[in-house]
C-alpha cells in the first residue's frame, strides 16, 4: 500500500525512527530532573543518560566522549566552530577559507566574520561538485587561520575528499572545521584518523529528533574556541544551556542504530538509487548534477531540461521532492548550488533531488519512475523551449527579451 | 506556494496548448520571458479578415502562475478584435488568478505576450 505524497526528500529532514522515539519518552515524564542538578537523583539518573548518549555519537565518529559538546543543531554547531575558531585565533590571522557549494549556514557565518574584519575565500568547485585540492592549496595564505568544508553536500550529495584537506590543514597548522550534518550514517566516518578539529552534527538528518546537535572538539591536538552562549557554563563552558535530556537521548539512539544498520541500510539504499536512476536515464534530456562515485547513495539530483522546477514540483505532487528552481525558494535565484557547478540558469530551473532513505520502498520508487515519465511528458508538450528543441533551434543562440 | 483553484486548474487542464504555422498570413506570434528568468510564454493568435481574433493557443515554460496566466490570456482574446485585446492588463490576469505578489511577474509576462503577439501579426499586415 502507498501512502501520498511518498516522502523522498530525505535529505531535508527524516522521520524519528520509532526505536528513537520509544528511547525519548521516559525522559520527558518520568525522568524529568535537569542533568546539572548534582543533590539528588533525578540529576543524577538524567546526566548517566546523557553521557551514554554522549558515547553513542562519539563511537559513531569514531571519538572520544569527552570531544563531544551538545548544541541545538548543525546550525549552531557550525556558528560556534566557525565564530569560536575564528575569534579564538584572530590574533594569528584573518584569513578563512570556505566553498561555494556550502550550507547557509556556513555560508552566512562566513559573512558575519568579514564583516567583522576577517578576509574570506569562497573556493570554487570542479564540475562534478568536488574541490580541486589544487586550488585550495593556491588559496592558503600564511595568515590563514580556519578551513570549513562540508564532508558531504545537501544538494548533490557529493562527498569533498576530507582526508586530503585535513592533511594539508593539519601540516600547515590551521584549524579545519567539517560540517557533517549530512554525512552520519552515510559514511563511514573516523575521527582517529581523519585530521578534523572540528566537526558538525545534526540529529534529524540521522532519524534523530528536531533541535539537537553536537560539535566534535578535539582534544589531540587541542582545537580552541571561543565560546559563543554563555550562560551556567555547561558543556565544560563552551555552550551553556540546560541539556535537554530528551533530545540528547534521541541523538544518542538514533546515533547508535545509524552505526549498527549503516552498512546493510547503505546497501539498500544504493539499489534503491540505481533502480530510480535507471528507470530516469531513458527520459530524454537528462542530467545527473554531480558526481556519480564521490557521492552518498541517497541522493539524485537530476535536471530535466526544457521543463521548469515548480511546475515540474506541481506535476509531480504525489511525491515529496525538492527542487533547484527559483520559484521553489524566497529568493528569486536558482540554486547557487548547481550553479557553482556550473549548470546554466536553465538546468538549475529544471532540477529535482530525489533522496532516498530508510523507510523507502522499491515500490515508491517504481512508481515515482512511472509519475515523472508521465509528467515530464506532458510538461514538455507545453514547452515553447522542447518544441524549438525538436524543430533543431540551438536556444543558445537565441535572443531572449529578459524580464 | 499555496495557488487559488483557478490557478491550479488552468495548471491541470490547460487550455488552448498548442501552435499555428508561424508563417500563416493570419498568425501572430508572441515570445517573451527568458529559460535564465524561469519562464518562457509562447502566445499565437489567428486573426480573421474582420480583425476578430478567432483562435489562439500557447506553449509556456513556467511555474504554474505562468502556465495559468498564459492558458487563461488565450481563453480572453479569443472573439476580441486585435485592438481590445491590447486592453488586457496585468492587473485583471493577476485579480482573476488570485496570484500571490511573487507571482505578479506572471501576469505581466502574460501581458507582454499578447503585446507581442499582436505586434508581430500587425508587422505581417503593414504595408
Amino acid at each position: 500500500m502507498l501512502k501520498f505524497p511518498i516522502y523522498l526528500d530525505y535529505s531535508a529532514t527524516t522521520p524519528v525512527d520509532p526505536r528513537v522515539a520509544q528511547a525519548m519518552i521516559p525522559w520527558l515524564t518520568e525522568h524529568f530532573g535537569n542533568p546539572a542538578s548534582r543533590s539528588h537523583a533525578y540529576g543524577w539518573e538524567a546526566e548517566k543518560a546523557v553521557e551514554d548518549a554522549r558515547e553513542q555519537v562519539a563511537a559513531l565518529v569514531n571519538a572520544d566522549p569527552k570531544e563531544i559538546v551538545w548544541t541545538s543543531g548543525a546550525t549552531e554547531s557550525n556558528n560556534l566552530a566557525i565564530k569560536g575558531a575564528a575569534q579564538f585565533y584572530k590574533g594569528k590571522g584573518k584569513h578563512i577559507i570556505t566553498v561555494k557549494t556550502e550550507h547557509k549556514a556556513v555560508l552566512d557565518t562566513f559573512r558575519e566574520l568579514e564583516r567583522q574584519g576577517f578576509e574570506a575565500t569562497y573556493l570554487d568547485v570542479q564540475e562534478n561538485g568536488l574541490i580541486d585540492l589544487a586550488a585550495f592549496r593556491d588559496a592558503l595564505r600564511p595568515d590563514t587561520v580556519l578551513v570549513s568544508v562540508m564532508f558531504v553536500n545537501n544538494e548533490v550529495g557529493v562527498i569533498q575528499p576530507i582526508a586530503e584537506i585535513g592533511e594539508i590543514c593539519r601540516e600547515k597548522g590551521i584549524t579545519f572545521h567539517v560540517d557533517a550534518a549530512q554525512a552520519t550514517g552515510k559514511v563511514d566516518i573516523d575521527l582517529q584518523k581523519l585530521k578534523v578539529d572540528l566537526m558538525s552534527f545534526s540529529a534529524h538528518k540521522t532519524y534523530g529528533p528536531k533541535g539537537i546537535g553536537a560539535l566534535y572538539v578535539r582534544r589531540k591536538p587541542r582545537a580552541r574556541l571561543e565560546a559563543q552562549m554563555h550562560g551556567g557554563g555547561h558543556e565544560r563552558g563552551l555552550r551553556s544551556g540546560t541539556l535537554a535530556t530528551h533530545q540528547i537521548v534521541g541523538m544518542g539512539e538514533a546515533f547508535r542504530i545509524a552505526r549498527e544498520e549503516m552498512k546493510v541500510e547503505n546497501e539498500r539504499v544504493r539499489m534503491l538509487r540505481d533502480r530510480l536512476l535507471k528507470g530516469l536515464q531513458d527520459i530524454d534530456a537528462t542530467y545527473v548534477n554531480g558526481d556519480l562515485e564521490q557521492r552518498v547513495p541517497h541522493n539524485l539530483n537530476i535536471s530535466f531540461a526544457y521543463v521548469e522546477g515548480e511546475s515540474m514540483i506541481m506535476a509531480v505532487k504525489d511525491i515529496a521532492v525538492s527542487s533547484g528552481s527559483a520559484c521553489t525558494s524566497a529568493s528569486l535565484e536558482p540554486s547557487y548550488v548547481l550553479r557553482a557547478l556550473g549548470r546554466n540558469d536553465e538546468l538549475a530551473h529544471s532540477s529535482i533531488r530525489f533522496s532516498i532513505g530508510r523507510f523507502t520502498t522499491e515500490e515508491e520508487i517504481d512508481y515515482t519512475i512511472d509519475l515523472m515519465h508521465k509528467k515530464i511528458g506532458k510538461l514538455r508538450e507545453l514547452s515553447p523551449l522542447w518544441e524549438m528543441v525538436q524543430e533543431g533551434v540551438d536556444l543558445n543562440t537565441v535572443q531572449w527579451a529578459a524580464h | 506556494m499555496a495557488y487559488s483553484e483557478k490557478v491550479l486548474d488552468h495548471y491541470e487542464n490547460p487550455r488552448n496548448v498548442g501552435a499555428f504555422s508561424k508563417e500563416d498570413e493570419g498568425v501572430g506570434t508572441g515570445m517573451v520571458g527568458a529559460p535564465a528568468c524561469g519562464d518562457v510564454m509562447k502566445l499565437q493568435i489567428k486573426v480573421g479578415k474582420d480583425g476578430v481574433i478567432e483562435d489562439a493557443k500557447f506553449k509556456t515554460y513556467g511555474c504554474g502562475s505562468a502556465i495559468a496566466s498564459s492558458s487563461l490570456v488565450t481563453e480572453w482574446v479569443k472573439g476580441k478584435t486585435v485592438e481590445q485585446a491590447l486592453e488586457i492588463k496585468n492587473t485583471q490576469i493577476a485579480e482573476e488568478l488570485a496570484l500571490p505578489p511573487v507571482k505578479i511577474h506572471c501576469s505581466i509576462l502574460a501581458e507582454d505576450a499578447i503585446k507581442a503577439a499582436v505586434a508581430d501579426y500587425k508587422k505581417k499586415h503593414e504595408g
